[in-house]
């Protein structure tokens, strides 16, 4: 009876790395989001929220463009 | 009978298997989108369809496992896929007509195997590469699903806590159609190709193949088509239990539960372990219920859905079984063999239209239910 375990290691750890990066990476997208209203409402022009937000939002989707590439290219 | 007729059959029961797959899963991809009002069914599910048919041609992994791996293909015949598949599909409608999303995959899995060791004997089965490639995934990927989604889901709340609750409630609106899409797509990878590998296996039982090829782009094709067509037309009754029986959901749960099921089922479909995505969003889904509050999970549901699970192996194993040895007696058993399937599956429908669910009164329903959704399971 032989299971592959590392392959399953390699799911689990793979999944983790992706899953909590791609959160933190949206979270902090709109936070920025939050950040930058604020800053319009406090008569601020916000760019610096924009930037962390733009940032944060390209970044998940280049993770998530970089994954299917992986499955593709197999 | 004539070989290549029997194939043709078998091809076609093949691509309706993965139809009755595609309307079990719609729910797996777009329940959480729909019960959230992230997305209006009908979009929902003409997505889901479209980028489950994308999925079906990105990967060839999980058709070899099927088609060069779990039996034997020298010793077994289509009369014999064609009677585990038929144990299959009808494990799918039963637990389709009941509200269960019980794994197409696993009952995939137990008609093949089912039909192959009656009819061929036990050697014809290679029980190790079904542990390896099968069984431990079918424990540990749901399990994975689920610790990750509470992680996610966890730090997701804890990061956004003060962020503004408008921008927090259209981000994470927007995050979550991108998870369900993305579901979708692995929905494809993984279960598409079920079908591929399948037909593929007969292909190669029949001669027409070499033993160990790839599945052809035809085949291909037509497995993406059969299941994007399913997942558009089915699976209302399902996306109730997913979408409100299982746990409350709010949209960055449901962005997290999604994230981390197509997660895991790609990086899976990526080694070839043919999993069911139904349990690893079941699994996201109870992850995330359980990563925003410790009671979020309603267990006896849960519950219900396990012993399902625990069932469908063997119970699809037996149909099967049963099918392969009738339809292995000639053209008078493969005959009577989908005589047979064909009534019960317009028994079901008609059941089924007594209560017809379509996807308005889903609305309604996730709506208004305060109350956990009822199973109506014998078993």
């Amino acid at each position: 009876m032989k299971v592959d375990w590392m392959a399953l290691g390699a799911v689990f750890a793979v999944s983790t790395g992706v899953v909590l990066g791609l959160v933190v990476l949206f979270s902090v997208g709109l936070r920025g989001m939050s950040a930058r209203e604020d800053a319009r409402e406090g008569g601020g022009n916000g760019v610096s929220g924009t930037v962390v937000a733009g940032v944060s939002f390209a970044a998940c989707a280049a993770v998530v463009l970089f994954g299917l590439y992986l499955v593709v290219a197999g | 009978m004539d070989a290549s007729l029997l194939v043709i059959i078998v091809v076609i029961t093949a691509l309706a298997f993965d139809f009755t797959n595609g309307f079990h899963d719609t729910a797996n991809a777009m329940a959480t989108s729909i019960a959230t009002g992230a997305l209006r069914p009908r979009t929902a599910v003409a997505l889901s369809a479209v980028l489950n048919l994308v999925g079906a041609f990105l990967s060839v992994e999980v058709a070899k496992t099927i088609s060069g791996g779990i039996v034997d293909d020298a010793k077994i015949t289509p009369a014999i896929v064609f009677g585990g598949l038929i144990g299959a599909i009808m494990w799918n409608l039963v637990t389709w007509y009941v509200g269960l999303p019980s794994s197409s995959s696993h009952a995939l899995f137990g008609g093949l195997i089912g039909a192959t060791w009656v009819s061929s004997g036990a050697d014809a089965v290679h029980f190790t590469k079904v542990v390896d490639k099968v069984l431990v995934p079918a424990i540990a990927a749901p399990l994975v699903a689920g610790i990750v989604a509470l992680l996610a889901t966890f730090l997701t709340y804890r990061l956004t806590r003060r962020a503004r609750p408008s921008v927090s409630d259209r981000g994470f609106k927007v995050g979550q159609v991108a998870s369900a899409a993305l579901m979708s797509v692995a929905h494809g990878t993984n279960d598409a190709q079920k079908t591929m590998g399948i037909i593929t296996l007969t292909l190669i039982t029949a001669g027409t193949l070499s033993p160990g090829s790839g599945p052809p782009t035809w085949v291909i094709l037509s497995a993406g088509i059969a299941i994007a067509l399913g997942t558009y037309l089915g699976g209302w009754r399902i996306t109730q239990t997913l979408g409100k029986g299982l746990t409350t959901i709010e949209a960055p749960q449901g962005f997290a539960a999604q994230t981390s099921a197509a997660t895991v089922i790609m990086a899976s479909s990526h080694l070839g372990f043919a999993l069911s995505t139904t349990h690893v969003a079941s699994g996201g889904i109870m992850g995330s219920g359980l990563g925003r509050q410790r009671d979020g999970v309603r267990w006896g549901v849960a519950g219900r859905m396990a012993m399902a699970w625990l069932f469908t192996l063997p119970a699809a194993g037996i149909v099967g079984a049963l099918a392969g040895l009738l339809a292995g007696q000639g053209t008078f058993g493969v005959v009577l063999v989908s005589v047979l399937a064909i009534t019960m599956a317009v028994v079901i429908w008609l059941l089924s239209r007594r209560e017809p669910v379509r996807p308005e009164h889903v609305v309604d329903e996730i709506a208004a239910q305060s109350e956990p959704h009822k199973l109506d399971v014998a078993a």
